[in-house]
């Protein structure tokens, strides 16, 4: 929940700083090293946590209604399209191991460039079509649904 | 201030907030104008940023029409019966017909979809929602956006819209200030698109102290898609509409997949079934039309999401809380005990921590649930937001005026919780009515209508000061005193937010009064959010830390103020479980089957409110 930081494990590289959606990762100016510095503001997002390269920043829960001695580790590898996980309960009774993909395909590379695929026509722009469409949005080979083609009508008003 | 003034001009399309919506706006813009200036300005990282930054598992809009699974108006007619009927169903049929191209283009970049092994479809956890390893959702999303906009400027707080000079309620950019170096940046801009996001953190949120920021929806959701559109003087609707979640306690962990999917329920203390017992005295209070429960059971009809929570606020007050989960059965199937860890490791990690911590192993104990505090979005299962046109081919004249998903601000769009009347849009939906939003910036862009904009270095520079008077201020105040926070010229933006917090919680039915609200309270509230926003120009920030914190509230506040009009405007009790208008306890479909609109002046700060057409598609609920 709260992060906090590992004195003898960060090396002050900022990946947190730059990562974290709340603001709240800064570099302390005395020690040089990353720390939270609005734990009430923190959503214990793992953002920060999974950005780390020396896995020097922990969740610890909320002191308002967590109890201490518990773990949930993350390590997250692009490369290999994987997120691993650890929880690890207060009374060791639970250890788990979890392992989920985090993308089928090269980071990036299946995304195409719009700038380069035949623009639209003025046919399309004139429809109510978006980019590829209408791949995938029928059963059949039919354009987009309308009001007509699906047999529907707007009215204003109560309706039974 | 030493802080530089940084001018990006020409811009065509300035996407404010790149969230779900926003990438979607971004990445779409490129195809239909491919020679276009397209401009992200984000108050955080696009690789983490907004409700999806830590992942999801789920996405919850997907008709899977390709699959024969449902049509539009399939998901038309649920989504209204879940808002009592309160809805736009041209956009909500336009967002449902567009949505599973959406879908299926995340799965060609590599987002992980559960297929169904038999089917080949998508693996469903429900009607509408389908199962992903989501835990990279935001950073593959954030990657299309990338390789669409021409520049991508991360930690840039907006702070306001900027306005034509030559022409009278047209947009012409924004402008912020980056929460790193400080600096003062500028965006003149054709048309813009606001996906900010919703709010949280506007109501008192039952967690205290260090746990304040374990709120449902993000605690970065700081209403700025209104702030930024109310303080331009755009039109908004059904901002009365928040949205009360039950979840798993303190985590507030999703639920979805564990009714959905693992086939759990809900019992009280007593270990019994508590919902049906209050539904004879639900449908006297709603009328037969919004609950059924014997047409439900024959036709699988849903139950709305507010009368559902209803029973549950009910079942509590009546002394039988807990409201306990029952996970105990379903968690002895080792394959459904990992689904269900995953599906909060994959959305809300701080619910493994808090099991982990209190050793609560779902499959020898039932874990407790509870109802949240309030949030106002639009894109859940509820839909404040933007007045917004709708498509062409769809909307009725009152819901259309030339270009889809533009507000009533010329050339100022929004997507995702930014536009009003779509709930149930969800990340899909989000990402969808942002592709839209810009399909139709560039109509309006070809179309000449952004012609001859100008902006004047007065506005510039009068913003310039009003963005950093925080700063300024606390630069004066300071040494007044010795040390502390207590200032008898100031308030920090923290101390603005506890204030914001308790009003919109005591007077506008937050939790501690069981979401109770009537005429008297709102009319008081209403008040003192006038006082309060004489404080906000003396909020001061230390840093620009602060600064951020203290946009943040400004715009909170001026959602939560608009909330409250909405909500002293419906006389009548449309979502009980939701909120309720103590002095008008029952759904008045005579009067209140209506759209709620409201304008605030941005000259004055008055507010106006109307009705609006309530427009369904002729077939009722199957
Ligand atoms: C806990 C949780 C569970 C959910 N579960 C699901 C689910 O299972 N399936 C599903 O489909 N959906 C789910 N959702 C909903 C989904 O996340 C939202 O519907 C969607 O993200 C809304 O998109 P948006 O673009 O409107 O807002 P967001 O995605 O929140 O984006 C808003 C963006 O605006 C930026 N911003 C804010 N203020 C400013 C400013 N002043 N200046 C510049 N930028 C700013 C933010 O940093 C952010 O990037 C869930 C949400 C939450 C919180
Ligand atoms: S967990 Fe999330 S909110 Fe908390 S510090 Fe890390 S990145 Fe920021
Ligand atoms: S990412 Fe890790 S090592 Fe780098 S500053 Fe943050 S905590 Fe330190």
């Amino acid at each position: 929940m709260p992060t906090f930081v590992y004195m003898t494990r960060c090396d002050g590289c900022g990946y947190c700083v730059d990562i974290c959606p709340s603001d709240i990762m800064h570099i302390d100016t005395v020690n040089r090293r990353a720390y939270n510095i609005e734990p009430n503001m923190c959503w214990e997002c793992y953002s920060c946590i999974k950005a780390c390269p020396h896995n020097a920043i922990d969740a610890r829960g909320y002191a308002d209604f967590a109890p201490l001695g518990h773990s949930v580790r993350a390590i997250r590898d692009e490369e290999k399209g994987v997120i691993a996980w650890r929880i690890k309960f207060r009374n060791g009774k639970k250890d788990l191991n979890l392992l989920a993909p985090i993308t089928t395909k090269p980071w990036r590379e299946h995304i195409p460039q719009l700038a380069d695929v035949p623009g639209p026509n003025q046919e399309m722009r004139n429809s109510q079509l978006l980019y590829n469409e209408p791949k995938y949005i029928r059963l059949d080979d039919g354009g987009l649904h309308t009001l007509e083609s699906n047999g529907l009508k707007l009215q204003a008003g109560v309706c039974d | 201030m030493a802080y530089k003034t940084i001018v990006e001009d020409g811009i065509d399309i300035l996407v404010c907030g790149a969230g779900l919506g926003g990438t979607g706006a971004a990445w779409e813009a490129r195809f239909w104008g491919q020679n276009k200036k397209i401009v992200i300005a984000e108050k955080a990282n696009i690789h983490r940023s907004g409700a999806v930054a830590q992942g999801l598992y789920a996405i919850n809009c997907y008709m899977g029409t390709r699959f024969g699974e449902n049509n539009p108006e399939d998901h038309v007619r649920y989504a209204r019966i879940d808002l009592m009927h309160m809805v736009r169903e041209d956009l909500l049929f336009d967002m449902a017909r567009h949505v599973d191209s959406t879908v299926h283009q995340f799965e060609e970049w590599g987002l992980p979809l559960m297929r169904n092994p038999e089917t080949g479809a998508y693996q469903r956890e429900g009607r509408w929602q389908i199962m992903i390893h989501g835990e990279s959702y935001k950073p593959i999303v954030a990657e299309a956006a990338k390789k669409s906009a021409d520049k991508i400027y991360n930690r840039i707080c907006v702070t306001h819209l900027l306005m034509d000079e030559s022409k009278e309620n047209r947009v012409a950019g924004a402008v912020g200030f980056n929460v790193r170096t400080g600096n003062y940046h500028v965006f003149k801009s054709k048309a813009v698109v606001v996906a900010a996001g919703g709010a949280s953190n506007i109501y008192k949120p039952r967690s205290v102290g260090e746990g304040a920021g374990r709120v449902w929806y993000a605690p970065w959701s700081s209403g700025s898609a209104y702030g930024l559109m109310i303080g331009a003087g755009a039109k908004m609707t059904q901002m009365e509409n928040k949205i009360v979640l039950a979840r798993f306690k303190d985590g507030y962990g999703p639920v979805g997949a564990y009714f959905l999917h693992l086939k759990t329920y809900t019992q009280n203390c007593l270990g019994e079934e508590y919902e049906s017992k209050w539904f004879p005295a639900l449908e006297e209070m709603v009328g037969k039309r919004y609950l059924d429960v014997a047409a439900s059971h024959r036709s699988h009809r849903p139950i709305p999401t507010c009368l559902r929570n209803h029973a549950f606020i009910s079942e509590v007050n009546a002394g039988r809380g807990p409201i306990h989960m029952v996970t105990m059965h379903s968690f002895q199937d080792p394959h459904l005990e990992e689904i269900g860890w995953h599906n909060f490791l994959g959305m809300t990690v701080g619910q493994a921590v808090l099991w982990a911590a209190t050793d609560v192993d779902p499959k020898n104990e039932n874990p407790e649930l509870t109802t949240s505090e309030p949030y106002v979005m639009g894109s859940h299962a509820t839909g404040c937001g933007a007045w917004c046109s709708g498509p062409e081919d769809v909307s009725p004249p009152e819901y259309f005026w030339g270009y889809n998903r533009m507000t009533t601000v010329e050339g100022l769009f929004g997507a995702g919780d930014a536009v009003g009347g779509t709930p149930h849009a969800f990340s899909s939906g989000s990402f969808t009515e942002g592709r839209l939003a810009a399909k139709a910036a560039c109509k309006y862009i070809d179309d000449g209508k952004a012609e001859g904009i100008k902006v004047s270095e007065k506005q510039i520079e009068d913003r310039r000061a009003e963005v950093y008077k925080p700063l300024e201020h606390y630069r004066i105040y300071r040494n007044e005193i010795v040390a502390g926070t207590v200032n008898p010229n100031y308030i920090n933006p923290r101390q603005g937010l506890d204030r914001l917090q308790k009003l919109m919680d005591e007077y506008c039915g937050g939790v501690t009064v069981s979401y109770m609200t009537n005429e008297k309270l709102l009319n008081i509230g209403l008040k003192k959010m006038k006082l309060l926003e004489e404080d906000l120009e003396k909020v001061a920030a230390e840093n620009i830390h602060e600064l951020l914190r203290a946009w943040e509230l400004k715009h909170r506040h001026l959602a939560s103020e608009s909330v409250m009009h909405h909500t002293l405007f419906r006389k009548e009790t449309r979502w009980p479980g939701y909120y309720y208008r103590g002095d008008a306890m029952k759904v008045d479909d005579d009067n209140w089957h209506v759209l709620t609109v409201s304008h605030r002046n941005p000259k004055t700060g008055e507010y106006t409110m109307e009705k609006a057409p309530c427009y369904h598609l002729v077939a009722n609920d199957k």
